[in-house]
């Protein structure tokens, strides 16, 4: 396969997040991103470093949305976040416990 | 692919094993320094310490002889010998092993003490193990190959590369008529829904909720705190991206494929009876717990997909470490047996790291060590399920 490595990968085409994939992606950065299921490729850019293996928005989220990736809910926001905002403990939390 | 051979011990009950451990086995915590001096002794033996046996009591007790037993009766272990503080209980989990047709001989440790104990253990010890070497390997077909699967310090590299590829390890190697198992019952939350959805019938299905919603409602209700104390997920998966159990649960599935369904639902360290599939048994989601218990259920390889780099291994069913994180293989690479890092840089699809997995799978079986293996990684660690009498 002859395709560039992508910064970020998404599991399905309406998932809310992105995953970083690459190591020190810094704020502002433009990434190349690509859709594992729909095997599409899309160019966001993020507002904050984002850690190998973390989660951004990939459009703005308002506080208490389900968070969609792999086609599922994984948990509610407890704030809003703007796309390109990373997503993590701070502002999504699980629906279970 | 179904023609695949791989190098094996088949033993007396016709079950296949892929090591030739001769295992000193402890009845109880008391008798650990008496297995450990006949391992001493008896260079190539392998004691198996742990901390409990004394005064359990109902399912408790019945899993901790189910663990032992299974264990002694594991394919990979061609001759056990047990040591017990006392002569009773000894002989159950004696006569539990001798049930494969296994060489297997109990001591007691009261009425002689340590030091004849080891004395005569070590005898029986050298004798089995001189036998257990003149076992030779066959060549098996990998319809005989039992595998078990659990993933751990996940992050969400593992619902991106390596979990997927255990996926289609296990859609492959189930139409191959090869016995998979995986486990992790609280680690299922989130995806609860799809994971019934995966049984090859409803009341399988129902089965398995039943499981899991006793888990709940026994272990995790009466306990839990806000967040789980940060155990599900750990500390680990948090730093290595992940933010709540539904998204480890997501990536957890990936392990079981597509396509493959799970044809039972097995209790901790119970030996699948329904033939070749796919099986699903009640474990804890620690690493070790549930290994242990998989190895006692008769599994005789482990595939453990990771992210940040969980080091695990067990005594005697080697453990094959599968990452896609590519710093985990840059910082860690000798717990790595697997990189299928270039998933995630689009250098190799699922199907090619699949195809490198049953491949690994293989050499393992074929007396390849894994890195837990050559790193002295031997965690034995038995499930208790409630405090002692």
């Amino acid at each position: 396969m002859s395709n560039s490595p992508p910064d970020f990968l998404v599991h399905d085409a309406g998932d809310a997040v992105g995953v970083v994939v690459v190591e020190g992606i810094t704020a502002g950065q433009s990434l190349e991103g690509w859709v594992m299921d729909s095997d599409q490729t899309l160019t966001m850019a993020v507002n904050e470093a984002i850690p190998l293996g973390h989660k951004f928005a990939l459009k703005d989220l308002k506080d208490g949305d389900s968070v969609i990736k792999y086609g599922e809910d994984i948990g509610r926001t407890v704030a809003d976040i703007p796309q390109g905002n990373h997503v993590h403990v701070h502002n999504l939390k699980t629906s279970k416990w | 692919m179904s023609d695949l051979q791989f190098l094996g011990y088949r033993r007396e009950n016709g079950r296949v094993g892929i090591r030739n451990h001769v295992v000193i086995l402890p009845l109880d915590d008391l008798s650990n320094a008496a297995c450990e001096a006949v391992a001493n002794n008896i260079k190539g033996t392998l004691a198996l310490p742990h901390h409990y046996g004394r005064l359990q009591f109902g399912e408790d007790l019945e899993l901790h002889f189910r663990t032992l037993i299974g264990t002694g009766a594991n394919p990979n272990v061609a001759a056990v010998v047990v040591i017990g503080i006392e002569p009773a209980w000894t002989a159950r989990v004696v006569d539990g092993i001798a049930q494969t047709g296994k060489p297997v001989q109990g001591f007691a440790i009261e009425q002689h003490g340590d030091i004849d104990t080891i004395a005569t253990a070590s005898r029986v010890a050298k004798d089995f193990l001189q036998t257990a070497s003149e076992l030779s390997r066959e060549k098996c077909p990998i319809s005989d190959l039992w595998v078990s699967h659990k993933c751990g310090e996940s992050d969400t590299t593992s619902g991106m590369g390596a979990n997927p590829t255990v996926g289609n390890f296990i859609d492959k190697t189930d139409a191959m008529g090869v016995t998979n198992c995986f486990g992790e019952t609280s680690e299922i939350t989130g995806a609860e829904h799809l994971c019934r959805e995966r049984a090859a019938t409803k009341e399988i299905g129902d089965k398995w909720f039943a499981t899991w919603q006793a888990y709940m409602d026994e272990v995790i209700e009466p306990n839990k705190t806000s967040d789980l104390s940060d155990s599900q997920p750990t500390k680990g998966n948090i730093e290595g991206g992940l933010t709540t159990i539904e998204e480890k649960a997501m990536g957890n599935l990936m392990k079981i494929g597509k396509k493959a369904r799970y044809i039972d639902v097995l209790t901790p360290a119970e030996t699948p009876e329904k033939g070749p599939g796919l099986y699903f048994m009640d474990t804890s989601s620690a690493a070790a717990e549930c290994v242990t218990l998989q190895a006692a259920g008769g599994f005789a390889v482990h595939i453990f997909p990771t992210g940040q780099g969980n080091i695990i291994g067990n005594p005697i069913e080697p453990v094959i470490k599968v990452t896609a994180n590519p710093r985990t293989v840059r910082t860690m690479g000798e717990h790595v047996d697997l990189d299928v890092s270039g998933l995630l840089r689009r250098e190799m699809n699922l199907d090619q790291a699949g195809d490198a997995l049953i491949d690994m799978v293989i050499r393992t079986c074929n007396g390849r060590l894994t890195a837990a293996e050559a790193l002295g990684h031997r965690e034995f660690v038995m499930t208790k399920l409630y405090r002692s009498a």
